[in-house]
């Protein structure tokens, strides 16, 4: 661990302007910290940095060639040249090579505007027909109920291998072939089952291009169509942070939100890909009142819910909740009634219910599932 | 958590998440942490790379066994001796704190007595773990620089469950590895807003914070910001309501987002309990095993569908954010409030932001929190101003009890309320698998987690299933003396000969029909983690 020597602090220039940070950081780390734009594929926060995709090269003052950014720790005096003609031509290269080999498809990719390529080509002004030779046309891969994978448009970053391996720690994908038949994929091609993959869509996470996508959201709405709002999971008590993807009143996905302080990012097969339930036909979006005369409390009610049970006006369901917990705690007094409240709730619906209790019910009796 | 409440002062995990990556050594205990917590495996993976040392105490072969240095492999219920067992080699060696336990400790010489009968002969006998294991264990939590012990409920959920917690303090308090960063013990808290439910008083003895109702100034202080006149005696727990129902003297119950009549153990008993109620309440998104005992179902918003904050586990309280409209046209504050004016107590909050503010002045660890200040990252608690910036790690300086310093609790093994025999032979631990959660309500609504895990099946040795003859996949009956489901086999290096497992998670195979109403008399947890079964060829 190097984490004790980081407490130096060095000064360097960016771009001419003095720049002062942590030993111990890289030209990246710093460029990002102060707010300088520097381009990346295979960059990932998540993930060790391994200088792959070369977008990332500067120019330092003394050194004959250009460095990657995102490997090279920053020295006292160091001068740093984000941006010039040569670093732009080096980069304009790298993006052309990747276009001679990539499917001119983003009008129906899931990814276009959240593209990190489609993006930087756009920067650029990088052209498709530079470079001409063999192109991929390997058969996309949806072999699983979550994630949809399109080698063609692999840039070989090496990112979803990187996190599956590092730091999911599964191995369930590595590159696969050599030279121009390089590519991620599972060990002999086999599909992804719950034996291999654990599901966390971390590679879709990784992923800077359309070539891993969330397979559910399909056409259903890509970054400029739909609202982005930052939420905590519901299910485990990890306390993870991500996107809810909506678009015109749907849930369509669920993105990763890098900045979450205790999952950066990351997920698990819930978190990522278990919404269906919110919006699922089988909710209850009535209040239900029990059918006069009818007494049936056995595990054939879920059969036919409705045949128990009639739908009711909120105020007539309230009314008579009401009526019938006043009536219990003036026929029987206070301490036979009480509350029982669930983890799954809010702090502040607890916090209701709780005063609910001890105000409107005036008992002590209110209980939650925690010990259970 | 009434074990860490006594032991230390508070109810909640010591340390940060983040901090897990820096241990030197990680004691995983009770907890299958790479499908009960997969976010929090993620860090335990990090801290492998750093290279920690990982010991692992559990009766499965999980997961996280194979990078790990030992596999205290224990029989279900034998916690406490293991824990013991472990302490007593340290004080042979005389690898203790010494200082630690003189400055920050007390109750060390009724703790040294208990423990020294668990020689490691003795501790083998009980847990089933090996004597060279043990003392492996021992040296390597002793001698790390920084010790971290995650814990889940493979720990709680026993009839001594509290005990179990407590012994986990006295093992990290023998060594000192505690209230510094990257030391201290996680408890790894099952469901979303665990802690939070915890903190936010629906408990029949506390209010928010767990500030008891039966101190005066307390509850004048709620009196005073309520506006009414409040019961001074402590409540009925949930189970206290139950047997109450079914003995006629408790009459009605609302429940909100809970599905006891499916999670609960012995349900039967809980379907009694649920009938006999006079006037039942049910909030939920879904049908459930619950809901079909209501008289009046409420229906709930999804966390989709309102504003709110969730704590986790290591007590971080943190945004939740409306993305949509609720279905039913009203989130459960909303609700709360119309029924509480409906019976004579206004209620006037126009979003749920005005309630943490009433949170935070009644709440000290909460004093600090609003929503303009967790808006971008969650804080952790305590955070008594406006001006705190939280605590990432408890008891620096002192424990949260009046003497300031931790105490041991000299506990003893006691095994499990039910033991297995010849008619029902084999020992059932029931947890969660990675794919689904509880219940099963939200999980088995989503396709592809029914494509993936579309069934429940019951773990069983090889060399169990050879004995019985029941091969990988044929369907078996699985019976305690409760009651009887029938499941497939999984035949499996997972569970040891001996044990089986069971999830909880289908409507169909209600695995807690078969799970013993044994309790922990002091927190009054459920023993889902051992009760005797036998299994049967169809």
């Amino acid at each position: 661990m190097t984490t004790a020597i980081a407490q130096d602090t060095i000064t360097l220039t960016i771009n001419g302007k003095t720049v002062t940070a942590a030993s111990g950081k890289t030209i990246l780390q710093v460029c990002r910290d102060s707010g300088i734009y520097v381009p990346t594929l295979c960059y990932d926060e998540r993930l060790e940095a391994y200088g792959g995709c070369r977008l990332c090269l500067v120019e330092v003052k003394g050194q004959g060639r250009p460095l990657s950014s995102c490997t090279t720790p920053i020295r006292e005096g160091m001068e740093v040249t984000t941006d010039s003609d040569r670093i732009t031509r080096l980069r304009k290269t790298v993006l052309e090579l990747l276009l001679s080999n990539h499917p001119n498809d983003c009008m129906l990719c899931e990814k276009a505007g959240a593209c990190t390529l489609q993006e930087l080509v756009y920067m650029y002004g990088v052209r498709y027909d530079n470079y001409y030779g063999e192109m991929w046309n390997l058969p996309k891969k949806d072999d699983n109920p979550f994630i949809s994978y399109d080698p063609n448009k692999c840039v070989l970053c090496g990112r979803c291998v990187n996190i599956c391996q590092n730091v999911v720690m599964k191995g369930t994908i590595d590159m696969t072939g050599r030279g121009f038949y390089s590519k991620p994929d599972t060990a002999f091609g086999k599909p992804l089952t719950p034996d291999i993959c654990v599901f966390c869509g971390q590679c879709v996470s990784a992923c800077p291009v359309g070539a891993l996508t969330e397979k559910q959201a399909r056409g259903k709405g890509r970054v400029g169509s739909v609202e982005r709002v930052r939420t905590t999971c519901t299910y485990c008590g990890t306390g993870c942070n991500f996107y809810l993807n909506v678009n015109k009143g749907k849930i369509v996905k669920v993105t990763s939100d890098y900045a979450a302080p205790v999952n950066k990012g990351n997920l698990c097969v819930k978190g990522r890909f278990g919404y269906d339930f919110i919006q699922h036909p089988d909710r209850i979006t009535k209040p239900l009142i029990r059918r006069e005369g009818v007494t049936d409390t056995s595990p054939e009610v879920l059969k036919d819910p409705m045949a128990v049970f009639r739908e009711a006006e909120w105020d007539e369901a309230l009314d008579l909740v009401a009526s019938k917990f006043m009536e219990l705690k003036n026929k029987y007094g206070p301490d036979s009634v009480g509350g029982f409240s669930s983890s799954r709730c809010t702090n502040e619906e607890n916090y209701l219910f709780a005063k609910w209790v001890r105000v409107a019910l005036n008992t002590n009796n209110v209980d939650n599932c925690a010990r259970v | 958590m009434a074990g860490l409440a006594t032991s230390l002062g508070a109810g909640a995990a010591s340390n940060s998440l983040e901090q897990i990556k820096d241990a030197d050594v990680l004691f995983i205990f009770g907890s299958n942490t790479t499908e009960g917590h997969p976010i929090v495996s993620l860090h335990v993976n990090a801290a492998i790379r750093n290279g920690a040392r990982i010991i692992i105490g559990d009766p499965r072969r999980i997961d996280l066994v194979k990078f790990s240095d030992v596999w205290l492999n224990l029989r279900p219920g034998s916690n406490i001796a293991l824990l013991h067992g472990l302490i007593h080699i340290i004080l042979r060696d005389g690898l203790q704190n010494d200082e630690f336990i003189k400055n920050r400790t007390e109750g060390f010489d009724e703790l040294r007595e208990a423990v020294k009968k668990y020689t490691p002969q003795y501790t083998q006998q009980i847990t089933g773990v090996s004597v060279d294991k043990l003392e492996k264990a021992a040296r390597l939590y002793a001698k790390a620089k920084n010790a971290m012990i995650l814990y889940g409920l493979g720990v709680t959920e026993h009839h001594t469950g509290t005990e179990n917690v407590m012994a986990i303090a006295n093992l990290a308090f023998t060594c000192g590895h505690i209230g510094r960063p990257s030391t201290g013990i996680m408890a790894l808290r099952g469901q979303n807003n665990v802690q939070g439910a915890s903190d936010m008083g629906p408990a029949p003895n506390v209010y928010t914070g767990y500030q008891y109702v039966s101190k005066p100034e307390v509850r004048e202080k709620f009196e005073r910001a309520w506006d009414v006149k409040l019961p001074t005696i402590a409540g009925l727990k949930s189970v206290e309501m139950f047997d109450r129902a079914i003995e006629g003297t408790f009459k009605g119950l609302f429940t909100m987002g809970a599905d006891t009549a499916h999670t609960d153990p012995n349900i039967n008993h809980i379907w009694k309990a649920f009938d006999a109620l006079e006037f039942f309440v049910v909030c939920d998104i879904f049908h459930t095993h619950t809901t079909r005992f209501a008289d009046v179902i409420l229906p709930g918003a999804s966390f989709a569908e309102k504003d709110g904050t969730f704590t986790n586990g290591e007590r971080r309280v943190q945004r939740v954010r409306k993305a949509i409209e609720p279905l039913a046209g009203m989130a459960e504050w909303q609700v709360l409030q119309e029924l509480s004016k409906r019976m004579g107590f206004e209620m006037n909050y126009t979003h749920p932001s005005e309630i943490m503010d009433e949170i935070a002045s009644l709440t000290p660890n909460y004093g600090g929190i609003s929503y303009e200040r967790i808006e971008k990252q969650g804080i952790q608690w305590p955070c008594p101003t406006k001006d705190h910036p939280g605590t990432t790690t408890l008891y620096e300086l002192q424990f949260n009890r009046p003497s300031g310093k931790a105490l041991f609790v000299a506990v003893e093994h006691a095994g499990s309320g039910e033991l297995p025999n010849t008619e029902y032979p084999y020992v059932l631990i029931t947890g969660r698998r990675l794919q689904h959660y509880n219940n099963g309500s939200m999980t088995r609504r989503v396709r592809g987690i029914m494509e993936l895990s579309p069934e429940e099946t019951i773990e069983i040795n090889h060399a169990d299933a050879t004995r019985l003859n029941i091969a990988h996949g044929e369907k078996v009956r699985v019976s305690s003396r409760r009651g009887e489901i029938y499941v497939k086999a999984e035949v499996t290096q997972r569970s040891q000969a001996g044990n089986v497992f069971l999830a909880f998670h289908f409507e169909d195979a209600l695995t807690n029909i078969l799970t013993s109403g044994v309790r922990d008399p002091i927190a009054g947890t459920p023993e889902y983690k051992a009760c005797a079964v036998r299994i049967d060829k169809l």
